[in-house]
């Protein structure tokens, strides 16, 4: 019996040799329990060692692995080849993205945005370890626990049109993560926040397409996200306009 | 806080979008199919009933709302889809339908204020 | 060694390379018909304000079948709108009562409910 094999369409840049990227096809032997990923490993171990990609854990828990795999933005190791043989698979760094090299993707501009949002706690008061551990209620970790199992995976920047059409765009996973501090209690930096989410990059350039939440493999939901801090800061501009002395 | 005004268009947006939803099928329905086609009778838009409606102060205020969001909706929408569209978001598109939509807004206004 | 990063142009045409961004487009492209129509209103208002005559020719008109064909299409993309706004709703209101939070379901169904009254109620208003 003939072993069975897929045929894998990799997009090809070398910046030291390479003007424009290129197509290069691989085949690949099939396997029903191989994803992606260990398709790219078994190019990389056994027929051409100068292809670059990211990849560390090979489980959906690094977020460093995606990739565009038919047009898609997805974790390569979390891509069954079953779900495509027989057709060729054609893959290419994130969308949206500057190429490195190969399939490896600049990621740089998000992480500015994701350091500009402060996507950290922010206490009203420090807070010394004599002080104890500082308590949330189940409840109140559930308003918010969703948008903490985002991995930075950026796949929904890749998904995302908007992001594509003006670069500026603070964009879904960082605006997910600066949602996901305002709404943690123990936080009280939404205002320094707010400087950035709620500025003419930030919420309002989504259009609300959705495909980030589509593709997020983790079901962070950033759309949702995004639309809540719309009109959470909707409500601020009418609140500073109606109370013009209030407090900023 | 960060200062920017697109609250305002997006509230219109927003609030436009919603009041369209609830309402814009059953009129379009009505107006542009059930009653030309005759499957509602010719009276439910008369003369004399939509003379009566429309000189009513209570219905010149829902007619203006229902003129009003749903236009400013409309506006908005369509700038962020020419820029999805490929034309840059510049001060001309913008203009040109914010500027439509205050236009249809004003009209709307005088019209009903002078029935 | 130096770095030279490639950048890929976004095709114009993004919104014809997969089936969920087509669909985004039909349905931002409603508020054409949306916006349209309320044009329309303001046309049958300000006819209906120019005498009875006038207004009759308004009715008239929307007999006709460009007005017929317009107002098929509006209707068309009128409830993509409804449907798409509907289903989005949720989104924007996220319910939790105690640690529980509450899946979307129920609130596109109350939207849902409110637009077969809301419909129910205009077209009873329109017959009487």
């Amino acid at each position: 019996m003939t072993e069975q094999t897929l045929q894998v369409e990799i997009l090809r840049y070398r910046p030291e040799t390479d003007q424009d990227p290129a197509f290069q096809t691989y085949t690949v032997p099939y396997r029903d329990d191989w994803v992606i990923l260990d398709a790219l490993n078994h190019i990389k171990d056994n027929i051409d060692r100068t292809l670059s990609y990211r990849w560390s854990c090979h489980m959906a828990v690094c977020g460093s692995c995606g990739m565009m795999i038919n047009g898609e933005p997805k974790l390569s190791c979390h891509a069954f080849l079953r779900d495509y043989y027989p057709n060729k698979v054609r893959i290419e760094p994130l969308a949206n993205f500057p190429i490195e090299r190969d399939l490896v993707a600049v990621t740089d501009d998000f992480m500015e945005k994701l350091e500009s949002v402060k996507p950290y706690v922010i206490p009203k008061q420090e807070r010394a370890v004599d002080d104890g551990p500082h308590l949330q209620t189940p409840a109140q970790l559930n308003a918010f626990k969703q948008y903490t199992m985002c991995i930075n995976c950026l796949l929904c920047y890749a998904a995302c049109p908007q992001y594509g059409l003006t670069p500026n765009f603070v964009g879904p996973a960082a605006l997910a993560l600066a949602h996901r501090y305002n709404l943690d209690t123990r936080d009280a930096g939404r205002e320094q926040r707010q400087e950035i989410a709620a500025s003419n990059e930030g919420v309002w350039d989504c259009t609300f397409v959705g495909e980030c939440s589509q593709v997020c493999p983790k079901s962070v939901d950033p759309a949702a996200a995004i639309q809540q801090t719309k009109i959470a800061s909707t409500i601020d501009w009418y609140k500073a306009l109606l109370n013009p002395w209030g407090k900023r | 806080m960060a200062k920017s005004n697109k609250p305002i268009v997006w509230s219109l947006f927003a609030g436009g979008g919603m009041l369209s939803a609830f309402v814009t099928p059953v009129l379009i329905f009505i107006t542009g199919l059930a009653v030309p086609l005759g499957l509602m009778s010719l009276d439910s838009l008369s003369y004399d009933r939509m003379l009566v409606l429309a000189q009513n102060p209570i219905a010149k205020i829902v007619l203006f709302a229902v003129i009003f969001l749903p236009l400013w909706h409309a506006a908005h929408r369509l700038l962020t889809t020419l820029h999805d569209l490929g034309l840059p978001k510049g001060r001309i598109a913008m203009t040109l339908c914010y500027g439509a939509a205050a236009l249809g807004s004003i009209a709307a206004a005088v019209v009903l204020l002078r029935i | 060694m130096s770095r030279k990063p490639y950048l890929r142009k976004m095709p114009k045409s993004w919104w014809l390379a997969q089936r969920r961004y087509t669909s985004y487009m039909a349905r931002e492209m409603s508020c054409v018909f949306i916006g349209a129509y309320s044009v329309l209103i303001v046309l049958g208002l300000y006819r209906l304000s120019q005498g009875r005559a006038e207004y009759g020719a308004f009715l008239e008109a929307l007999q006709s079948p460009p007005s017929l064909v317009f107002h098929a299409a509006a209707l068309v993309f009128a409830l993509i709108h409804t449907v798409s706004w509907f289903s989005l709703a949720p989104k924007a209101m996220p319910l939790q009562i105690g640690e529980k939070k509450l899946s979307g379901g129920p609130v596109v169904l109350a939207h849902y409910a409110v637009w077969v009254v809301v419909s129910a109620g205009v077209l009873l208003v329109a017959r009487i």
